[in-house]
């Protein structure tokens, strides 16, 4: 089995804050892996340190390596513009664009220089039906994207996501603005692109871990505790503080 | 009990604050009105409105000149000036370090309390021999009236359209970097289009000072009740026509100056109702989709 993405001793600090430590980490690729722990344990800085999405902050600061296909994309050589567009990301709250639902989806294709409207058209529609979104808004594309029920935006943003075809797509918490039947429409979702991409989520929700990914690695106070195949990591963890957190002791 | 009283005493005297605010603009409208009317009765409103010639001593009192002056010398400091300020207010908000900015902004902002006398006195010194050796004619005109209102109204424009584009949600701005955008694309296609609404009121704003705007004008306009013909020719300002000669006008004269304020206030009106025409349209259509 291949590993798409890998993080050797990866250190991260928000001012003075020691936000990550030694993280190691390897990311099968084509499967969905899982990243766990509590509130403040820094998985969602981990998952944004994979698409450099934390150089947007100033106090950001890192060592260490992160590796997408055996190239550092911290080196100074890369174009982060580019390590973006091979990995995509959906956010924790939808953040659809104050445009139309065709333009969402559009946006990053055009982005990367599409201009033929047919192809346009094409993808969008493609990337619209992958993300089960393309039967409930076909008939209004043009409408604004923010007159989408929550559920639906996130599914746009991931149809937006997929439309530029990355390689990993990294979720940070994608269903906990959403009710029951939208978080299902989703799994399902995560289920149906696993074969084509490698999935990277970010749970609070352990079921949700269980239901949806091979692999799960087990976040604590800016260390991974434990990581493994998410069967063996919920059935048999090594680790006292894994298994008091899946037991629901703390967190 | 005690407690009722004090809330409703507390409600009423605000409420006569803010009522009496408004109650005194419509006072000095009114005032306006009145004192003007009688001029534009006497004229005729044709004739006041569309009449090219301003000549007391001849009893002849046509505002048009003014009011191409006026439109032109605002038109022009705004077509300098909104470029000029979207630009200092897109390298604020999105690309200035905080240092930078943390500097820059005060600065900015500081232009805005300087007195317009200042302004006047600067452009009459420095702007108008200038203007004189490269253009030719006084060195008194539209153009240099405009250069010195483009400065007076940069820190307003800027700062509003900082405002509006810092106001836009971060998720919008990871989302579309997320999606492999550069930065000036993120900025061109998606902070740009969601802050239109506060950009234009920025603008508007611009607009407003720029055309009521009467000290640093007057200094540097060359006030000649002309109709220009082009932006090298001196031109008299509404405002400006107010201030000049309010010292000495009497009688019929005394009722058309006021009477230009009335033209002066409904100038305003439409502008705004027209801006805030556009802002609606922009407001409720971004990129397609319905807000």
């Amino acid at each position: 089995m291949k590993y798409k993405m890998e993080s050797i001793d990866l250190n991260v600090y928000f001012d003075e804050a020691h936000i990550l430590k030694d993280v190691n980490l390897k990311i099968h690729e084509k499967t969905v892996t899982s990243l766990i722990g509590p509130s403040g344990c820094g998985k969602s800085t981990f998952i944004r340190t994979l698409n450099r999405m934390n150089d947007l902050i100033d106090t950001f600061k890192m060592s260490g390596t992160v590796k997408l296909d055996d190239e550092d994309i911290y080196d100074s050589k890369v174009d982060v513009v580019e390590v973006r567009k091979r990995i995509g990301m959906v956010f924790q709250k939808p953040n659809p664009f104050p445009k139309s639902i065709f333009e969402n989806v559009a946006y990053g294709l055009k982005t990367h220089g599409m201009s033929n409207k047919e192809l346009l058209k094409e993808r969008v529609e493609e990337s619209l039906k992958a993300a089960a979104l393309w039967d409930e808004v076909k008939d209004k594309l043009d409408m604004s994207a923010m007159g989408l029920s929550g559920g639906q935006q996130q599914r746009l943003c991931i149809a937006r996501t997929i439309a530029v075809n990355p390689e990993v797509i990294l979720m940070d918490e994608p269903c906990s603005a959403l009710d029951p039947i939208s978080t299902t429409k989703i799994e399902d979702l995560i289920h149906k692109l696993k074969n084509e991409f490698t999935i990277i989520i970010v749970t609070h929700n352990m079921q949700q871990a269980t239901r949806v990914s091979k692999h799960t690695a087990f976040f604590l106070h800016g260390e991974i505790v434990e990581s493994g195949l998410t069967d063996k990591l919920f059935l048999e963890p090594e680790d006292k503080r894994t298994e008091d957190y899946i037991t629901g002791r703390f967190g | 009990m005690q407690r009722k009283w004090e809330e409703f005493f507390i409600e009423k005297s605000l409420f006569i604050a803010a009522i009496s605010s408004i109650i005194i603009i419509f006072l000095i409208l009114a005032f306006i009105w009145g004192e003007g009317l009688p001029a534009i009765d006497a004229v005729g409103f044709f004739n006041f409105i569309f009449g090219t010639e301003w000549s007391p001593s001849h009893d002849l009192y046509g505002v048009l000149p003014m009011i191409v002056g006026s439109l032109y010398i605002t038109g022009l400091s705004l077509l300098f000036a909104v470029p000029l300020s979207l630009c200092c207010a897109i390298f604020l908000a999105e690309i200035a370090p905080s240092n930078m900015r943390k500097i820059l902004k005060p600065t900015i902002q500081a232009l805005a309390g300087i007195p317009s006398v200042i302004y006047g006195f600067f452009g009459l010194i420095v702007l108008v021999p200038v203007i004189r050796e490269q253009f030719g004619g006084s060195g008194f005109s539209i153009l240099t009236a405009s250069l010195i209102l483009t400065v007076m109204i940069l820190p307003t424009i800027t700062s509003i359209a900082e405002d509006a584009i810092r106001s836009i949600p971060h998720e919008y701005k990871e989302a579309s970097f997320g999606l492999g955008a550069t930065q000036w694309q993120t900025i061109k296609n998606v902070l740009i289009p969601a802050a239109i609404p506060g950009i234009i009121t920025a603008i508007i704003l611009g607009l407003g000072r720029a055309i009521g705007e009467t000290m640093a004008v007057i200094m540097v306009a060359g006030n000649v009740a002309k109709i220009p013909n082009s932006i090298f020719d001196p031109a008299r300002a509404l405002t400006a026509n107010i201030a000049l000669e309010m010292g000495y006008a009497q009688g019929l004269h005394y009722n058309a100056l006021f009477a230009t304020g009335i033209v002066l206030f409904f100038l305003i009106v439409i502008l705004l109702v027209v801006t805030n025409y556009i802002h609606y349209k922009k407001g409720v259509t971004i990129g397609g989709g319905y807000l």
